[in-house]
């Protein structure tokens, strides 16, 4: 059975539905992101997990216990915000203690747990501080020891790292990581930062105007996107319009044929579709005759330092491709006639039609 | 450059001459009570008169009672409005301004009308509920002032989160009211008391036309009959209000050091 259950989640606000059907099963243990753009709903649905929202229908489990009526403070959900939130008017000691002091524990039980969470994030000397003598990232740091010192059930992060600048907020996502894997504790992670999202989680959450868009590990997500959403927000993505010639794979671009590794099922021919490409799956240099071939001009040369990002236009549709920079091998001039290449395999065809 | 600067300086000067003149010459004549020298004479007659501290001692008391109440009225009010109720804060800021609009005078007539002692709520049949009616009326006049320092207080800090933070952690309402949010916000708080308690000192009106032995009606009455004393007191009641400002600045900056750091 799994540790988080929630089951045909559903929030409106009026007539606007901010989450519909959300289902999800996350195991003991597992560090889940919801990634999505803003307003796509995963706040709501991870704040309704917290208790600070009543979902409109469907049910929350934790630990095989219903808990979606509960309130918040009978939940023993662990929440970091994007805010911190820490109390300013309480010392680090005081803050990290709180919730055991609201809980009753014993003084001498209050002091060795602070020092052992503190010493957890690496700040044993700072108890005594203020929150508003700490860093940013030291703030979110202790936040956490504040959220894990009362042994929660649960772990909630709620964009902790979007106010932090971009250096701290890697070292503090591979700080979160090791923590969380170290104490064993579930975690929902909502991020709108797919980099984020995919280089900590163990599986992902993409959202998109409140609906589940898929559900999948890091690399089922960048690698076999099944929507045209999922494919254009997580990562680079060439998306291209092909007619279908055939349901065995093979389709037109701009005229020129290709094939997929897989069959188009759903599809007819003479049907326009959506396929997707990734920028790093396609080649300047010749190929086996076992993959496509297109043949375009080159449009746009972005030197970008160890890479370099060449656009090529074969009609209506063009593919950005990344190749590495190298000094014995200039890029080529706009306006040069080019052949790219790319593995059968790395052509994806997108759900819903192209328009 | 410097030319430009002289302009500011200018209205600066005659800013203070404007406020400072009058207070010099009041509290000149306050010193002149003695015939051919200063002394502070009129003081100790104040000081000594029993009227003085009786009126004092009262309008003191109800000072306390009206920043109690106030409180006690206005923090949960304005928490609530700040976490869930935001729409309503035009609404609930208009109601607080009427003290301002409608005159005290009014207020009072509208208070006689419906609390007299034939009404079915006799409030001034006996002087404790006369105290009450007393002090529910200063809670009313101080409104503008405690709600605006309450609520800004409430606005430089992330109300919703922190409670959510708190509620997070286990806390319940009181815990949340009384350990996270009115601590950060008792800065706010003791600018909108002493600000009552100011107004409550030389509040006039009500007092006089309910009846009550309050400092105001005091001052009116020494005022009207008394040459040297009416300074004096004035003075004082400078020396008290200016005191209430003083202590409002020491606890702000006391509190310094908590003043939370935006992310």
């Amino acid at each position: 059975m799994a540790f988080l259950e929630i089951e045909h989640l559903r929030k409106s606000f009026g007539t606007l539905n901010v989450v519909e059907d959300f289902d999800l099963a996350v195991a003991r243990g597992e560090f889940i992101s919801f990634l999505g753009p803003s307003g796509c709903g995963k706040t709501t649905t991870l704040r309704m997990v917290a208790g600070f929202e009543t979902p409109s229908a469907g049910a929350i489990r934790i630990d095989g216990k219903d808990v979606t009526e509960a309130k918040p403070n009978q939940r023993n959900v662990g929440m970091v915000f994007q805010s911190y939130a820490l109390f300013p008017n309480m010392t680090i000691a005081d803050n990290v203690g709180f919730g055991l002091r609201v809980a009753g524990r014993p003084a001498a039980e209050i002091k060795s747990r602070v020092e052992e969470m503190l010493a957890l994030i690496k700040l044993p000397q700072l108890g005594g501080r203020y929150p508003y003598q700490l860093s940013g990232g030291q703030q979110q740091r202790v936040a956490l020891a504040r959220a894990l010192a009362v042994k929660p059930k649960l772990l909630l992060l709620d964009e902790p790292l979007s106010a932090l600048d971009a250096k701290i907020r890697v070292s503090l996502r591979q700080e979160i990581r090791q923590i969380q894997r170290e104490l064993g504790i579930t975690a929902i992670y909502v991020t709108h930062d797919q980099e984020e999202a995919l280089s900590i989680s163990d599986r992902i959450v993409v959202m998109s105007q409140g609906r589940m868009e898929q559900v999948g590990t890091p690399f089922e997500i960048y690698n076999y996107p099944r929507t045209r959403f999922v494919a254009s927000f997580v990562g680079t993505l060439n998306v291209l319009k092909a007619q279908v010639v055939d349901v065995s794979g093979k389709l037109t671009v701009d005229g020129q044929p290709v094939a997929t590794a897989a069959h188009l099922d759903g599809t007819r021919p003479g049907e326009i579709r959506s396929v997707a490409l990734r920028p790093e799956a396609v080649s300047l240099a010749d190929a086996d005759g076992e993959s496509n071939r297109l043949h375009g001009t080159v449009e746009e040369v972005s030197f970008l330092g160890s890479v370099v990002r060449i656009r090529v236009r074969f009609g209506e549709n063009a593919v950005s491709l990344d190749t590495f920079n190298k000094p014995s091998v200039p890029p080529p001039d706009r306006g040069t006639k080019v052949t790219v290449s790319f593995a059968r395999d790395a052509l994806l065809l997108l759900d819903g039609d192209a328009t | 450059m410097k030319r430009a600067k002289i302009g500011p300086w200018i209205a600066l000067f005659l800013g203070t001459l404007y406020f400072i003149v009058p207070l010099i010459a009041t509290f000149e004549f306050s010193l002149r009570m003695r015939r051919g020298e200063y002394s502070f004479d009129a003081y100790a007659v104040v000081l000594a008169d029993a009227r003085f501290q009786a009126t004092f001692g009262y309008s003191t008391a109800l000072a306390f009672a009206t920043i109690v109440v106030g409180v006690l009225l206005v923090v949960p009010t304005a928490y609530w409005v700040n976490l869930r109720l935001p729409k309503l804060r035009p609404v609930i800021e208009f109601i607080t301004l009427l003290p301002l609009v409608i005159p005290a005078i009014v207020l009072v007539f509208g208070y006689l009308r419906i609390y007299n002692s034939e009404s079915w709520l006799p409030m001034t049949s006996s002087e404790r509920l006369t105290d009450l009616l007393l002090t529910f009326g200063y809670v009313t006049l101080a409104l503008p002032y405690m709600y605006r320092a309450v609520d800004n207080g409430l606005r430089a800090i992330d109300v919703r989160t922190l409670t959510e933070a708190a509620q997070s952690l286990g806390a319940g309402w009181p815990t949340i009211l009384f350990r996270v949010i009115l601590p950060n916000v008792r800065v706010a708080v003791l600018s909108g008391a002493f600000l009552t308690f100011a107004i409550v000192i030389g509040e006039f009106t009500l007092a006089a036309l309910l009846d009550r032995p309050a400092f105001g009606p005091y001052l009116q009455l020494i005022g009207a009959n008394r040459a040297y004393e009416p300074s004096a007191l004035a003075i004082i009641a400078f020396g008290v209000t200016w005191a209430c400002m003083g202590l409002i600045n020491v606890v702000g900056r006391a509190s310094h050091g908590q003043t939370p750091k935006a992310p």
